[in-house]
């Protein structure tokens, strides 16, 4: 009986949840921003950048850029700690 | 090691893969893709030679310590050029204009010129370098490590 009780509440629950989210979603591009109309008109000028793409990503957004290659980092040091096994010679002296 | 047909067809294809990934990884302000994506063309290249010989004969050829200098040195140049436009901003794009990659396209569509970008390209050279060392380090760790062989510093 609780399963069942359980059940049609959780199933109620996701139903208000999806309606809600379907609902109240912001059409496509809604809210419109300056941001875009002007990447795309000033980037090639301004960086010298055919791919705009590429422009916001080293250029614009170049911070992001960092972290994300200093996550790279972090990675592979943390791989490298953990499997590396180099076999140290002893010294017997 | 797998069989000797394996061996000549990944010796035969690594070629294409390596200019492929070189393309992608210089082209990267001109056409998609970038550092990250030609770099993981390379990297999966080398995935494929470390499958087709086994991690022994790889590790001849590939040092850890190079990978390790590589890696670090692509991260030194990355910083080092957006330290370097810290006169007007954090990450400034100071080399357009100049004869350095400073050349300035047409807004709109057209055709494309390397000589472009400004510090772009050579940020795109330096997270391509980055990222070939460390992917590559991490493969070659794991694969050392589940055959249960140390690595040669």
């Amino acid at each position: 009986m609780r399963q069942v009780i359980g059940l049609i509440v959780l199933l109620v629950v996701i139903a208000f949840l999806v309606s809600g989210m379907l609902l109240l979603i912001h059409p496509f591009g809604y809210p419109p921003s300056d941001m875009d109309d002007y990447i795309i008109e000033n980037a090639q000028e301004e960086t010298g950048s055919n791919n705009v793409v590429t422009s916001v990503v080293f250029d614009y957004r170049g911070f992001d850029t960092l972290g994300e290659a200093t996550i790279l980092f972090t990675a592979v040091t943390g791989v490298l700690l953990l499997l590396r096994t180099v076999k140290r010679k002893e010294e017997n002296s | 090691m797998l069989s000797k047909i394996v061996r000549t067809v990944a010796n035969q294809l690594i070629l294409f893969i390596l200019i492929f990934g070189l393309y992608v990884i210089v082209h990267g302000h001109l056409t998609p893709g970038g550092g990250f994506q030609g770099g993981a063309v390379i990297v999966s290249g080398v995935v494929m030679l470390l499958v087709a010989f086994n991690s022994q004969e790889l590790k001849k050829s590939l040092r850890e310590r190079t990978l390790s200098i590589m890696e670090s040195s692509g991260a030194l140049i990355f910083i080092g050029l957006a330290f370097a436009g810290i006169g007007i901003v954090f990450f400034y794009n100071f080399l357009v204009g100049t004869p350095i990659f400073g050349r300035i396209p047409v807004t709109g569509p057209n055709p494309g010129d390397i000589w472009t970008g400004g510090v772009i390209p050579l940020m795109n050279l330096a997270v391509g370098l980055k990222v070939v060392a460390g992917l590559s380090a991490v493969v070659l760790a794991m694969a050392l490590f589940s055959s249960g062989e140390e690595i040669e510093e």
